[in-house]
């Protein structure tokens, strides 16, 4: 019998012929031989080494960074459920719990016959179909318990999850509300063929007059953006699609890229006409997963049809590419030079700025990134004209905002609006009623109480990269607040210090609170952590990573003062908590086994 | 004539390309630092060394100077601010300073005691780090990296050698070896390395000789860290 080359060696060989044995791939590689192999065994790392001749500490590096990434074995079956606020509001946590008990495994710890571990992960972008899980990164939405027991039986059946009923997988678009970009109807191809008429400098000034701005939050004018790249020097220019959409609450991209590929390619293809670049490159979050091979037909399409490759619509010398790379789960790659480092396939870790992107980007060469919605758009304006994009929405927000509403409304899904509309205007579309507060953007944007929904999305007053969660008056501010805390304190990337550990530390001040042992004195704390966070962080994660505490603090302080059992201050060490792993490892919760008032009680 | 910039109300000249840092250091101007070593690319993640140039606060050795900026750095807030960094790092890891044979040579707790740091503040971590001393020359205490990267830089970019990378993420971030074993012992390093000589804590420590210069005699016994302005050289004779 002939045992041939081992599945390891087999998934490594295939993963490195397939991306040349270039070491910019290494994260996808690391990818492809995880879902060929379940996990990245020190055998694997050992064969990727010797193929791409790299030292083990660089691939053991970027492995040890994304989440979604196992250097440990965590059984055939991974199972992720979504921990966003939205589907802690829709019981998550209860449906997780079901699932450890019928599978009898605890949640965090791969089973002992090593098929299947359950645990947590960032907001995964399904909160308006929630609660939502992943496993092995494919997402399945609208979770039941019947459905969590329908899935413990395929698993414990060892039942491939190419055979798992499809309509488990459905992701619905929900849009409710369309507007000139949701509602546009250009064939592929159109706004491509406007902007050749018009030629690159033609394109550019169109681009300006529309005063597109950044739909990823920053806001950034799109035009002066893509201008600086042409005319910033380099041995090659590059259009980078972000479509990392990581912010908890935002799910807006994810349908433009389901149902709309063709816009957000087209206006990448845009990009690369103005600027002159050969090469684009789409940055999926991981657990997008399930659309990487629609994209990718749809680019083969684009580039049937002449919209991609070389001489594009038959203009010689036109010739632009686009391929996708997939995360693995680390919202900080969203930030753009993070995102950079990670396509380069290194650690996700935000660069050093300046230079910015726009001069030394992918590869330390002018690079344009910008969020999926703004290409989409761009694509309007190549084939309408700035002036009349430029007419719609505010004087200083031109254009329209997709909304991502999920949490306590009638109506989740996707709303477009031009910017300018009122927070309670769309409360009222969605279906939302005796409403306490919504938190827009996301945790590092903005809480709102119900005394300031007569503002108006628009980058003059209440900016948004889209997300919009709806808390009625059954919710605790506090534990939205507390959730948000815990996901930066998961996100961090680590690097500098301040974000670090104070994400950590702020985490653990929330906790201390949520355990009925804060005082007025942790609100002090918290304050001046968030004053280290805001000045001397890294970038905008470690900047904004107290705003929900602070927000939900100033607006919904009785939340906060519920949980005050002391006036001055209280340590946040507890002897009878500190029995917790001893009374777990010997199975007594007896009063004897406890200390304090518990054991008073018991007695 | 040199261009020149003000730094805490005091003109210094800089030359080109210089960055806050190496051009207040050039010029006998301390300001704190842990990650930053004049030998290498500067990596800007303790933050110590952040300064407030107009009105903004960035890291000192990853700004490049201009002229006629104004700088302020030994200010009561920023050192405030430092403070807090330094209590930070001293309780995400394990710091037992008097038990430390690095105890007055090490960089952490000499900037700790310059910024008056009389406590740890906040609540520690206490985070399980299994030291490594595999290796028949040289002990690793994971127990003291504060991830400063200066092995890491050291190894790759004067050893060639890559023996350190930083791994995981986010507070659990933690340096890793280059064996599969994860051993020491199984990578290439050795002592005359430069990675074994630039750690500014506690984390790498030759074996066979210990205490060999007496507490009250070390590096920062002497004079406290500022006095050295760049006490880089100071350690590494030690």
């Amino acid at each position: 019998m002939n045992a041939g080359p081992s599945p390891v060696a087999q998934a490594v060989s295939a993963a490195v012929a397939r991306y040349r044995a270039d070491p910019h791939y290494i994260l996808q590689m690391l990818r492809e031989i995880q879902e060929a192999c379940d996990w990245i065994s020190p055998e694997a790392v050992d064969r990727l080494q010797q193929a791409l001749g790299l030292p083990r500490t660089k691939i053991e590096g970027v492995a040890g960074f994304y989440a979604f990434l196992y250097t440990r074995p965590r059984g055939r079956y991974r199972v992720l459920f979504s921990d966003n606020i939205t589907d802690r509001m829709l019981g998550n946590m209860e449906l997780l719990e079901y699932m450890c008990n019928q599978l009898w495994i605890e949640r965090g710890k791969t089973s002992e016959d090593a098929l299947v571990s359950v645990d947590t992960a960032s907001c995964t972008g399904m909160c308006d179909q929630g609660p939502a899980l992943l496993v092995n990164n494919f997402a399945i939405t609208r979770l039941t318990r019947q459905r969590v027991d329908e899935i413990c039986e395929l698993i414990r059946n060892k039942v491939a999850l190419a055979a798992w009923p499809r309509e488990y997988f459905r992701v619905e678009d929900q849009v409710r509300r369309k507007d000139v970009l949701l509602g546009c109807e250009l064939a592929p191809g159109e706004a491509l063929a406007a902007a050749c008429a018009r030629g690159p400098e033609g394109l550019l000034e169109e681009m300006k007059t529309s005063t597109l701005r950044g739909r990823g939050g920053a806001g950034f004018a799109t035009g002066l953006k893509w201008e600086a790249c042409r005319s910033a020097p380099g041995k090659a220019r590059y259009v980078v699609c972000n479509a990392d959409e990581g912010e908890p609450g935002t799910f807006k991209d994810r349908v433009l890229l389901a149902s709309h590929a063709d816009l957000v390619f087209e206006g990448m293809t845009l990009c690369a006409l103005a600027i002159g670049a050969k090469k684009g490159l789409l940055y999926l979050r991981g657990e997008y997963r399930y659309l990487l091979d629609q994209l990718n037909a749809v680019l083969a399409r684009r580039r049937r049809g002449t919209l991609l490759g070389a001489g594009i619509l038959g203009r010689p010398g036109f010739d632009f590419d686009i391929e996708i790379h997939l995360g693995a789960g680390a919202y900080i790659c969203g930030e753009e030079s993070a995102l950079i480092e990670s396509l380069e396939g290194k650690r996700g870790t935000p660069r050093n700025r300046p230079p910015f992107p726009v001069t030394h980007g992918y590869l330390n060469q002018p690079t344009v990134v910008n969020n999926v919605e703004t290409f989409a758009a761009s694509c309007l304006v190549a084939h309408r004209g700035g002036a009349w994009y430029a007419g719609i929405g505010t004087g200083a927000s031109a254009g329209t905002k997709i909304l991502s509403v999920s949490g306590d409304c009638a109506r989740p899904g996707l709303y477009e609006y031009p910017y300018g509309v009122s927070v309670s205007e769309v409360l009222q579309a969605c279906g939302a009623g005796d409403v306490q507060a919504v938190q827009i953007s996301g945790p590092s944007g903005v809480c709102l109480a119900a005394a300031e929904f007569g503002q108006r999305i628009a980058f003059e007053d209440i900016p948004t990269a889209g997300a919009f969660m709806v808390f009625d008056h059954s919710r605790d501010m506090f534990e939205v607040a507390r959730n948000f805390v815990h996901f930066f304190a998961h996100e961090s990337c680590g690097f500098c210090t301040p974000c670090r550990v104070g994400t950590s530390l702020l985490r653990n001040l929330m906790d201390k609170l949520n355990n009925g042992h804060g005082s007025p004195y942790d609100f002090a704390e918290i304050e001046k952590l968030n004053r280290i966070l805001q000045s001397m962080s890294h970038c905008g994660l470690g900047h904004s990573a107290c705003n929900p505490v602070l927000d939900t603090i100033a607006k919904f302080r009785p939340a906060y003062e519920r949980r005050l059992q002391h006036k001055e201050f209280e340590p946040s060490f507890n002897l009878d908590w500190a029995l917790e792993s001893a009374r777990q490892m010997t199975g007594r919760d007896d009063a004897g086994a406890h200390f304090g008032a518990r054991a008073g009680e018991d007695a | 004539m040199s261009p020149s910039f003000t730094i805490d109300g005091r003109t210094v000249a800089f030359t080109e390309g210089q960055t806050i840092i190496q051009a207040a250091l050039a010029a006998g101007v301390y300001i704190p630092h842990l990650c930053y070593h004049p030998e290498f690319k500067p990596h800007g993640s303790c933050k110590l060394c952040t300064v407030r140039v107009s009105g903004r606060q960035s890291a000192s050795c990853t700004t490049l100077v201009q002229a006629g900026m104004v700088v302020e750095s030994d200010s009561p807030e920023l050192n405030d601010e430092r403070r807090v960094l330094t209590q930070m790092l001293f309780v995400e890891g394990n710091h037992f300073c008097p038990s430390c044979e690095k105890s007055g040579d090490c960089k952490l707790q000499a900037t700790a005691y310059d910024l008056g740091m009389m406590s740890a503040h906040f609540d520690h971590f206490f985070p399980s780090r299994p030291v490594d001393a595999s290796h028949p020359d040289v002990l690793l205490d994971f127990n003291r990296c504060i991830l400063c990267s200066l092995c890491v830089r050291a190894s790759r970019d004067v050893d060639g050698k890559n023996v350190f990378a930083l791994s995981g993420r986010g507070i659990k971030t933690h340096l890793i070896v280059n064996a599969k074993s994860g051993r020491l012992a199984d990578t290439d390093v050795a002592l005359q390395d430069k990675a074994m000589q630039v750690c500014p804590v506690g984390v790498m420590l030759r074996k066979d000789k210990g205490f060999s210069v007496p507490i009250g005699r070390r590096v920062f016994d002497l004079k406290p860290i500022s006095a050295y302005v760049d006490a880089s050289d100071a350690i590494a004779k030690e």
